[in-house]
């Protein structure tokens, strides 16, 4: 074996740990960079305000638009207060004990479950057993279920952020468990769940697997009304048009994806600048 | 009163608590329900190692094997692609940049797994597939070949910041130690640290498989979706994933059919509790040196 100088064998290893950042960062440029190229024609008031039409190969994207914004809101709704809640028992409440310990094995399992398991569940429980049928709150119900342990885990890591003699100081005034951590520790975690939060609802935006069974339609003409009725989704609609449809125009394949990636990015983006202001803010 | 509060709030947040369990057992039970009533019928064995799955012809048959396979395949791909890709860039960023740097990288490899999954597929069809298929000479691009890269993209978010997460955990003497021994920051770099997080980086490629044996839209879009056992990967395979999304529309609520997608749906639950257990066990031996 040739022995290399190690000052040499360090540059050529250097400059494959650089080759690599570079693969693995920069076709995340070339994806944005090639919708935004190609997409930016086909956006317009009309194209986001009007029905699709000529069986989605005209017209604009307004009922998928929706769709995605009612699923989302209503799942983030479901799962906020109970994720929070589980963040608080997990960090003020549980003791170290073999019970706690099954309660993370759980959350660790639950995040791993790939997102079309989820789906088949949410059609055998919210679909079929609740009879809620292909519905927003079916979807809604089953993307919260799925974004749960997310946000446990980003409400607790925010929680466990804040230093423990913030407690000490409260507990020690006689202020009872439940009063400090309404109005000592939640306070100093808010930042911290707020970002998690954003971040989950740019997830959950742009799953498909999860909400195929359980509320997305292949076409409605018209807008919902209420949570019973089956929606178009901004992720479904764009795998419907990008391989379901013949002769489907490519400007607006590019243009739907790209409303879709914007939506998304834009709320990643400023989730990411959140956590770095407030990090930076932080007194402790 | 206040104390009544303090109560009542206990209760309410250790409900929430444990819904976690609640869930993940729920899901199992619906899974194994339907599962067992397919499998009862159709027999383990010719599920298992069946090589065929023709769900609609007669007689139906519903072996899993090929789609077994068709995961197999295509997670190996984009493991080879994305293992050593992710944990050198977790190096780069963490021991190597400058901090405004590497404040960029880590944001953008976040960004990555932000973009969601089918404009990752719909990407794949339109610039990958048909590359793939003029360079080799194939008569279709929707290959093993094709999503493996795709999925690797996909895996490496995952990976880098788990094992970043470990390279950093490392303490600090290690390094120090092995410099002031007189190694340079290389040799430091590839026989103590990344030993030292060796558990770590197990776990993380360990979630990187889990992630990519999971995805379904962009396997969908871009494998081909045929339900043969690929010979090679550079030929159409079809997913566990895809199988179920893709099939679930057409089938008859409480059929055979049906019920046979949730028994696939079964056996992907169990493959992934497995892999996230070994990884947990991984990341609690990191967090103990």
């Amino acid at each position: 074996m040739i022995k290399l100088n190690p000052k040499l064998s360090q540059k050529f290893s250097y400059m494959f740990l650089c080759l690599a950042a570079f693969l693995a960062t920069t076709p995340v440029i070339l994806i944005v960079f090639i919708i935004i190229k190609n997409g930016t024609s086909v956006i317009s008031w009309e194209f986001l305000l009007s029905m699709p039409k000529d069986g989605m190969r005209g017209g604009g994207i307004l009922p998928a638009i929706l769709g995605t914004l009612s699923i989302v809101s209503c799942a983030i709704m479901i799962t906020l207060p109970v994720g929070v809640c589980a963040a608080i028992y997990l960090n003020e409440y549980a003791k170290d004990d073999i019970f706690t310990r099954i309660i993370k094995l759980a959350i660790i399992n639950l995040a791993g479950i790939p997102s079309v398991v989820y789906g088949l569940f949410g059609l055998g429980i919210f679909v079929m057993f609740l009879k809620l049928g292909v519905s927003i709150i079916a979807g809604a119900l089953t993307l919260s279920i799925m974004e749960l342990p997310v946000i446990i885990t980003t409400a607790r890591s925010s929680l466990d952020s804040v230093p423990y003699s913030f407690r000490e100081a409260s507990l020690s005034l006689g202020v009872s468990r439940w009063q400090t951590i309404r109005h000592v520790v939640l306070p100093n975690a808010i930042p911290g769940i707020l970002t998690g939060t954003i971040l989950s609802i740019a997830r959950i935006s742009g799953e498909t697997a999860p909400i195929l069974f359980t509320a997305a339609a292949f076409y409605v003409p018209h807008l919902p009304h209420s949570i019973f009725d089956q929606v178009m989704t901004l992720p479904y609609h764009l795998y419907i048009i990008s391989t379901q449809i013949p002769n489907m125009p490519k400007n607006i394949i590019y243009g739907t994806a790209l409303v879709l990636l914007m939506m998304v990015l834009t709320m990643s983006c400023i989730a990411i600048f959140a956590r770095i202001y407030f990090r930076k803010r932080r007194k402790w | 009163m206040k104390k009544a509060l303090d109560f009542v709030v206990e209760k309410i947040v250790f409900i929430c608590g444990i819904a976690s369990i609640i869930f993940v057992a729920l899901i199992f039970f619906f899974l194994f329900k339907e599962g067992l009533s397919f499998l009862k019928d159709f027999g383990v064995l010719k599920f298992i190692g069946g090589r065929f799955w023709y769900p609609s012809s007669s007689p139906t048959l519903f072996g899993v094997l090929p789609l077994i396979v068709g995961s197999v395949f295509v997670t190996i791909g984009a493991c080879v692609i994305a293992v050593p890709i992710g944990v050198m860039t977790a190096l780069f960023i963490s021991e190597i940049v400058p901090k405004g740097i590497r404040d960029i990288l880590k944001s953008l490899v976040e960004l990555i797994a932000a973009i969601p999954s089918v404009v990752v597929g719909f990407i794949g069809m339109i610039t990958l597939v048909p590359l793939v298929k003029g360079i080799f000479n194939l008569p279709t691009g929707l290959t093993v070949f094709s999503s493996s890269i795709m999925l690797a993209f996909m895996a490496i978010p995952t990976i880098v910041t788990i094992s970043e997460d470990a390279i950093r955990s490392v303490p600090w003497q290690y390094k120090q130690g092995a410099l002031a021994l007189g190694a340079t920051k290389w040799q430091t770099l590839r026989r103590i640290i990344l030993k030292a997080a060796m558990p770590g980086i197990i776990a993380a490629v360990m979630l990187g498989i889990g992630r990519v044996i999971g995805e379904t839209m962009v396997v969908m879009m871009i494998t081909g979706n045929s339900a043969h056992i690929p010979h090679s990967i550079f030929e159409p395979a079809r997913t566990m994933t895809a199988t179920i999304a893709a099939e679930m529309g057409e089938t008859v609520r409480g059929g055979m059919h049906y019920k046979s997608l949730f028994a696939i749906g079964l056996v992907l639950f169990l493959i992934t509790f497995f892999i996230n257990f070994i990884a947990d066990l991984f990341l609690g031996k990191n967090k103990n040196t």
